[in-house]
């Protein structure tokens, strides 16, 4: 493609206004626009600050237990016959998934910025723990908006915000899930400016959010390259990552993106099928548009009305991704398959047996493409997948679905 | 350029009044009912119409406008025969200001260069659209100017003294200021605060300023016209119109007077206060 001959690096975005190629942007009411310029200030400040870093990374260390194990799924590798897989073991962070990574980084921000109410959008409710996690951690009050569908298929994640001292707001506005919840969160925002401090979950959103997510994220993928040169002396062949609003994915992407050798992939959630019409897959499903903020792929009717998205995975089901992701797809850097409702099925049930590792539905999807992509590889190529979190929550929905509950 | 709105804020203004400004949702509660509604609205005391465009995420939007959207698309609204209500209204209406109110999306995805010239051609005279802030002028702001629509940008109480001057640059036929951080339907504006607002923002700019978010009576409405050049009465209206509704949803033979009788209480409202 032409955009990619022409680029020296894949790691400069976004520009000054961003935009990431023509993605991004900052789509907000005029009521936040002064909001979110603060923000990026602020942020701009901290990243210059290297006692705002010491303070991350202590916590990374004490509080999430990083750096995460790279884990040498050997089982699953001779069960694939293929090339190496390594298992980036994000599931172990406190919390439970790799949300706690951004979750820190925003908290720590807003204490700078004399924030003391945090609000957040959630959809599996692993990025409202994470934030009402950290929230009690440091004695911020917290309000978390949940769909409504999404309140009733998660109640385990609820119950964990509320004894974190949360206030869980469902949402019965529009689809009653992620995408209404965080059109609550910004309505939220809109009417509580001055103490409020906005915790998305994801790399999407209004500028500066997709930039400072994967920042935050981006720990993923710079301890991953530091383990795989520690353990194989080399940089990997390929990395597998799922993708919902896509911040584990681009954690982990980014700091191989200038690395032509490394191939990188994202999976998104099929649901019952991309032709079915009933997915979760922006890329391989929708077209550009302008949602919460920001210019990306979506799905939508032909008339620009946002459309449902359907995944397994509550955290996949949202109809749009990261305006970052949008722009890696049209430049071919990173390339984006999909996984279906039966295939994440099956892989969670393959590594759980396996490795006696039982994944989330999300990082499933993951898995599902990853030794799809494996099997056809030779046996020095060496792949990491992003196991971005762990299956505790979905164990009820998994056994409704395989009829294990009896 | 004179466009209709021009016009009206300056007869206004020679009549010595504030104007009133009437938002009601395209194909709320269905296409025909709303444009009705919409013909109705002028002989009510409305002086400018502000047309909802649908959109499923309002994000700006409190729960009743959010309702009256999604009852319009689930009627089958679509952005095309929101224009069509524009163009029907113009057979006998050559006068009343139309403004379209909404979201960048359905309008992207029309395509703007393709979206202004059907707007302009049926007879629309502005835009607000809440997502488009300053900073993404490019995008609708300046082709809408250049296609000969106003572009009205909303100020806020988030807007500083510095920031006003950017947010007025490309603003025309008015300034919409909204009295609340907040969505709209929600709280009642403090209208001691409104009047010095305006006046912050006058000092900035020689367009007439309207005030909304938050009028609910004539009483309010005549508050904000004191000390603003017009006022905006939304959620109110389309609450007027899920009322008249039966237990369907569907319209009944009180809808379009309970608009419109609600326009005429506020008109009142606005016009008591002589300029």
């Amino acid at each position: 493609m032409t955009i990619q001959q022409t680029l020296n690096s894949f790691r400069t975005g976004p520009d000054e206004t961003g935009h990431f190629g023509n993605f991004g942007g900052r789509f907000v009411a005029e009521t936040l626009m002064p909001l979110i310029l603060d923000l990026e200030k602020a942020y701009t400040e901290a990243k210059a600050d290297p006692a705002f870093h010491a303070e991350l990374t202590s916590f990374h260390t004490h509080y999430v237990g990083r750096p995460s194990p790279l884990y040498f799924a050997e089982r699953l590798t001779e069960h694939v016959g293929g090339a190496k897989i390594y298992l980036k073991r994000d599931e172990l962070n406190h919390t439970g998934a790799h949300k706690i990574n951004n979750v820190l980084g925003q908290i720590l921000l807003a204490r700078r910025m004399g924030k003391t109410r945090i609000i957040a959008e959630t959809g599996a409710g692993q990025h409202g723990v994470a934030t009402a996690t950290a929230c009690a951690r440091f004695g911020l009050k917290c309000v978390v908006y949940m769909g409504a569908v999404d309140v009733e298929r998660q109640k385990p994640n609820v119950f964990r915000m509320r004894m974190l001292g949360a206030e869980i707001v469902p949402v019965v506005s529009g689809s009653k899930t992620l995408k209404d919840a965080m059109n609550e969160a910004l309505r939220d925002w809109v009417s509580n400016v001055e103490d409020t401090f906005y915790c998305i979950g994801t790399s999407a959103g209004p500028h500066p959010y997709p930039m400072m997510v994967r920042d935050f994220q981006s720990i993923i993928g710079k301890e991953a390259r530091e383990q795989m040169l520690e353990r194989e002396g080399r940089l990997p062949d390929s990395l597998v990552a799922c993708i919902g609003g896509g911040s584990n994915a681009i954690g982990l992407f980014h700091p191989f993106l200038d690395d032509a050798s490394v191939a990188i992939y994202g999976v998104e959630a099929a649901g019952h099928g991309v032709a079915s019409g009933a997915h979760a897959a922006s890329l391989n499903g929708g077209r550009p548009g302008v949602l919460h903020g920001n210019r990306t792929y979506l799905l939508m009717d032909a008339d620009g009305q946002i459309a449902e998205a359907h995944s397994i995975s509550a955290g996949l089901d949202y109809p749009g991704i990261g305006p970052e992701h949008a722009w890696l797809h049209d430049t071919g850097r990173v390339t984006y398959l999909s996984t279906t409702d039966s295939e994440a099925l099956e892989a969670f049930q393959l590594l759980s047996k396996l490795e006696g590792i039982i994944p989330a539905l999300e990082p499933a999807h993951a898995i599902a493409r990853a030794v799809e992509i494996a099997a056809s590889k030779p046996k020095d190529h060496l792949m990491i997948v992003n196991l971005c979190g762990r299956g505790d929550k979905d164990i009820f929905s998994v056994a409704e679905h395989l009829g294990g509950m009896e | 350029m004179t466009t209709r709105i021009d016009t009206r804020f300056a007869a206004l203004k020679s009549e010595g009044r504030a104007a009133l400004v009437t938002f009601v949702m395209a194909g709320d509660p269905d296409h025909a009912t709303a444009l009705e509604i919409i013909k109705a609205l002028p002989k009510a005391g409305a002086d400018l119409i502000e047309i909802g465009m649908p959109f499923t995420d309002p994000m700006a939007d409190g729960p009743a406008i959010q309702a009256a959207g999604l009852r319009a698309l689930a009627g089958g609204e679509t952005l095309h025969s929101t224009i069509d209500i524009v163009r029907a209204f113009r057979v006998n209406d050559t006068e009343t200001p139309i403004i379209l109110m909404g979201y960048f999306n359905p309008i992207y995805i029309y395509g703007v260069e393709t979206f202004l010239k059907d707007a302009k051609e049926a007879g629309v005279d502005g835009l607000i659209v809440v997502d488009c802030p300053p900073e993404e002028d490019d995008e609708l702001c300046k082709p809408a100017l250049k296609a000969g629509l106003n572009f009205i940008r909303l100020a806020t109480p988030t807007t500083d003294e510095k920031r006003l001057p950017k947010v007025l640059s490309n603003t025309s036929g008015f300034v919409y200021y909204v009295s609340i951080t907040g969505i709209t339907g929600s709280a009642t504006p403090d209208f001691s605060k409104v009047a010095t607002a305006v006046a912050r923002i006058k000092a900035h700019t020689q367009l007439p300023v309207a005030v909304g978010f938050g009028v609910k009576t004539a009483s309010d409405a005549s508050a904000i016209a004191k000390g603003a050049d017009g006022v905006v009465v939304g959620s109110a209206l389309v609450e007027a119109v899920r009322k008249s509704l039966d237990a369907d949803g569907k319209a009944t033979s009180k809808t379009i007077g309970a608009v419109t009788a609600l326009v005429s209480e506020i008109a009142a409202g606005v016009r008591a206060v002589k300029k």
